[in-house]
């Protein structure tokens, strides 16, 4: 019964869908406000729908109702609580529903929270929010339908795929999801745009705080996943150019991008076509990576749920949001009135650059993605684009990225001075050039790559520190004055310098992970010694348990530093007889932000057993630099200049009657 | 590259056991071959593995790739040679870094004509801009009769 009830509520929520993406559009065209007032009620119904669906879903997973189809496939009695409920989103079917879920959580935060929008601008955003809402829930009932009943209910069910069942899996895909469609608000922000034909500042103002939101949740949420690879898939890296990572990465640079240009935008009144055009991308972007991860045209390490007939169904939906999407912009856009003059050396002209090089970065990983998918389909032929093409092309753009990016804030708007921000950012280059000249005489010679590395990030690290410095008069006023100047800053401001620490911080981490790395591979016996800098891991031997769904083989390591314990490290490896595959639990040890990582191998005939020992310097800043970027959008999205278009007591008189 | 560099330092540092293959057998007792074979690993694909690299995967194809490349760098082959044994064996496909050729070339080249298409865009546009001609339609857009009546409104509404 639950599972119909879901069933019938995600088809009363498509019909709601199609009503929004009609009503509100031809009353935003008649400027009928009984017609555009349709979109906010229906919103919120149509939220509210696919919640009841989602619900019905996540009770039959918790209930292990093995009659309905996607549960018998993907979930088992004895799994434990969390991963039943984790469970829903961890096959197509669910994945898909928690999609739309969220998109519809954000056409009715647009509801609820855009009472100062123009009334027509908000119908339009609304209906493109709708429409996208309706081809995929068209898409889900009609090719990805999780509620369908099998006829004979099975005993026992099919169980989740292991690697799947761990904490990351609660976390990462929610997290990116928020990420990928909370960028549909930009998108229909930008489409609403071009149909009404006209865009200004104040556009902007209402776009960017969708769009840092919708940024922050996809740095966490690549961050996230970056994260459960390393120490999940047990082989130390954190990275690995894999395609589906990539098409995470994608909309991340685009709205990287898109976050700066709408600062010029807003304050400045420049680059709109630009604006919109990558408002429109970003969006493309995270479509393109569902396509890529839903419809199994990649095959990748996490391409475990996945059906190619439905991949055509995506890849219609594609073709009509983005073709669609850019039709309309190549049409609207050259209407679009640009504003703001600026000389190449200024805040802007920054920006501009920052956005060319990211976009670069972005068209590199879509090429290198995409390109051997093209080839094999028009030639036949076989390639592998993999880590070190990416590694040599992606790496490069972003050197002058990061070398500009101290210089943008300290630039003035309009027309800028490049020897004046020079002169500001000498303390921050000497610093670097220090560290460089340090980590060339510690690596003793060595790679050239690294020194050069490390000096890059403490020149951005230094030049955010800098800008704070420049803004609150630290070194040049009284101590109070600075304070005072400091509290005074707008929140934006701190944003910017956190998160551009931030990138920073990532910098190190793995510029340092990469050079000063070490991996061992070793076959040890009970009470055998590895010695690692100044670690002695002492492996004590193996023990063997039963888990609720799984049974587990656990190594015993004694670390010691310097002779003193420091800790014990059980690495272990879990066996699922369900599915008859087994993942490796990385022990993990953090010093300071250091980590060693150990991660168990096979038993060999002997006795013995393989174990990949690795040490891994500041590897923990390369997260960490992502939740500094994370925390600066935050401090930047509290900006009360971002919320508020009008001054406050205009606002509120403009709510009263619209609500 | 560098990070096998720094294993290698880093090992004879600490005066250790030569374990650095991905399993422990398939070690090679010189150092410097060691760190060429794994170089040449991790530019390798694994082919029945999904995007991994020979270094990385656990398949047994994968191994014994390794022991392949090892074989062949033993044998005193260089590293451009084992590519090119590894190639006429199993295709293009093997390579993580496909050679530049013609069909690979405008991925190649990708990076920079997407710099250089990205420059001469913005470049245009922003001298387009910055003409006198233009400098005419500089100014806001025209409000519409309702935002007007809009703005009547509130500037009625503040000053009561």
């Amino acid at each position: 019964m639950i599972a119909e009830i879901g069933h019938y509520a995600l088809v009363l929520a498509l019909g709601l869908a199609l009503i929004q993406s009609a009503v509100p559009l031809i009353g935003a065209r008649l400027h009928d406000d009984t017609l555009m007032a349709v979109a906010g009620p229906t919103a919120l119904a149509q939220f509210a729908f696919i919640a009841v669906a989602f619900a019905a879903l996540a009770a039959c997973y918790v209930a292990s109702d093995f009659s309905v189809v996607n549960v018998f496939e993907n979930s088992h009695s004895a799994k434990p609580l969390i991963y039943k409920i984790t469970g829903v989103w961890g096959n197509h079917e669910g994945s898909m529903l928690l999609w739309v879920l969220i998109l519809a959580l954000f056409g009715a935060l647009v509801a609820l929270a855009g009472g100062n929008l123009p009334a027509t601008l908000k119908a339009n955003v609304l209906a493109v929010q709708s429409w996208v809402g309706a081809a995929f829930l068209l898409f889900i009932l009609g090719t990805s339908n999780p509620f369908l009943r099998i006829a004979e209910a099975p005993f026992e069910g099919r169980d989740l795929n292991p690697i799947l069942q761990d904490i990351g899996l609660a976390v990462h895909p929610p997290l990116l999801y928020l990420g990928y469609v909370g960028l549909s608000i930009s998108f229909s922000f930008a489409i609403a745009a071009l149909i009404e034909g006209r865009i200004d500042a104040a556009w902007a103002r209402w776009v960017r705080p969708w769009t840092l939101a919708a940024w922050m949740f996809l740095t966490l949420g690549v961050a996230m996943g970056s994260y459960w690879a390393y120490y999940e898939l047990g082989w130390g890296g954190w990275w690995f150019w894999d395609p589906v990572e990539n098409a995470s990465l994608m909309p991340w640079l685009a709205a990287t991008a898109l976050l700066h240009s709408a600062v010029v935008m807003e304050k400045r009144n420049a680059l709109k076509v630009w604006t919109i055009l990558l408002a429109i991308l970003a969006f493309s972007l995270s479509l393109i990576g569902t396509f890529l991860v839903r419809s199994g045209v990649l095959t990748s390490v996490h391409t475990f749920a996945s059906d190619p007939t439905r991949g055509v169904f995506i890849l219609a939906i594609l073709i009509l949001f983005i073709g669609g999407g850019l039709a309309l912009y190549a049409w609207r856009a050259p209407m679009l009135k640009q504003g703001g003059l600026f000389a190449p050396i200024s805040r802007e002209g920054a920006l501009v650059f920052n956005n060319l090089f990211l976009t670069a970065a972005c068209a590199t990983v879509f090429v290198g993605t995409l390109y051997p998918l093209a080839l094999e389909a028009l030639t036949g032929d076989k390639i592998s684009v993999g880590a070190p093409f990416f590694n040599l092309t992606f790496g490069p753009l972003f050197v002058p990225i990061l070398l500009a990016m101290p210089f943008g804030p300290l630039l003035a708007w309009k027309r800028g001075d490049a020897l004046g921000a020079a002169q500001r950012l000498i303390a921050a280059a000497g610093l670097a050039v220090v560290a460089i000249v340090a980590v060339f005489a510690f690596n003793g010679g060595g790679p050239v790559l690294a020194p050069f590395g490390i000096g890059l990030a403490v020149f951005a690290i230094t030049g955010a520190v800098t800008d704070l410095v420049e803004r609150t008069g630290l070194l040049r006023v009284a101590p109070a004055v600075a304070w005072t100047r400091a509290r005074g800053l707008p929140r934006s401001a701190w944003g910017t310098a956190i998160a551009h620490f931030g990138v920073g911080l990532t910098l190190l981490g793995i510029v340092s992970e990469s050079t000063w790395g070490i991996e061992r591979i070793v076959s040890l016996k009970p009470s055998d010694v590895v010695s690692m800098r100044s670690y002695d891991l002492a492996f004590e031997g193996l023990t063997t348990r039963q888990g609720p769904n799984y049974r587990q083989l656990t190594a015993r390591f004694i670390v010691r530093h310097d002779g003193q314990i420091l800790d014990v490290m059980e690495p272990s490896k879990r066996t699922f007889a369900t599915r008859n595959t087994s993942t490796t639990e990385a022990a993990l040890l953090s010093r300071g932000a250091s980590q060693l990582y150990i991660s168990l191998g096979d038993t060999n005939a002997d006795g013995s057993v393989s174990v990949r020992i690795y040490h891994k310097p500041l590897v923990l800043f390369i997260w960490l630099g992502a939740v500094v970027m994370v925390i600066g959008g935050l401090l930047s999205l509290s900006d009360r200049r971002l919320r508020v278009g009008a001054p406050r007591p205009a606002r509120k008189a403009s709510l009263q009657p619209a609500e | 590259m560098n990070l096998l560099r720094t294993c290698v330092l880093g090992l004879a540092l600490l005066g250790a056991t030569p374990a650095l293959a991905v399993q422990p057998g398939e070690v090679l007792s010189d150092p410097a071959l060691e760190a060429r074979a794994r170089a040449l690993s991790k530019e390798l694909r694994c082919m029945v593995c999904q995007n991994q690299s020979i270094d990385d995967s656990d398949a047994p194809l994968a191994r014994d790739l390794r022991l392949l490349v090892r074989e062949r760098l033993v044998a005193g082959d260089s590293d451009a040679k084992v590519v090119d044994f590894l190639t006429a064996r199993y295709g293009e496909f093997v390579l993580l870094k496909p050679r530049f050729s013609a069909s690979t070339a405008l991925l190649w080249l990708a990076p920079l004509l997407a710099l250089i298409a990205g420059a001469f865009g913005f470049g245009y546009a922003l001298r387009r801009r910055s003409s006198p001609r233009d400098s005419a339609n500089l100014t806001e857009p025209a409000l519409t009769a309702a935002e007007r009546a809009r703005v009547t409104e509130l500037l009625r509404g503040s000053g009561q």
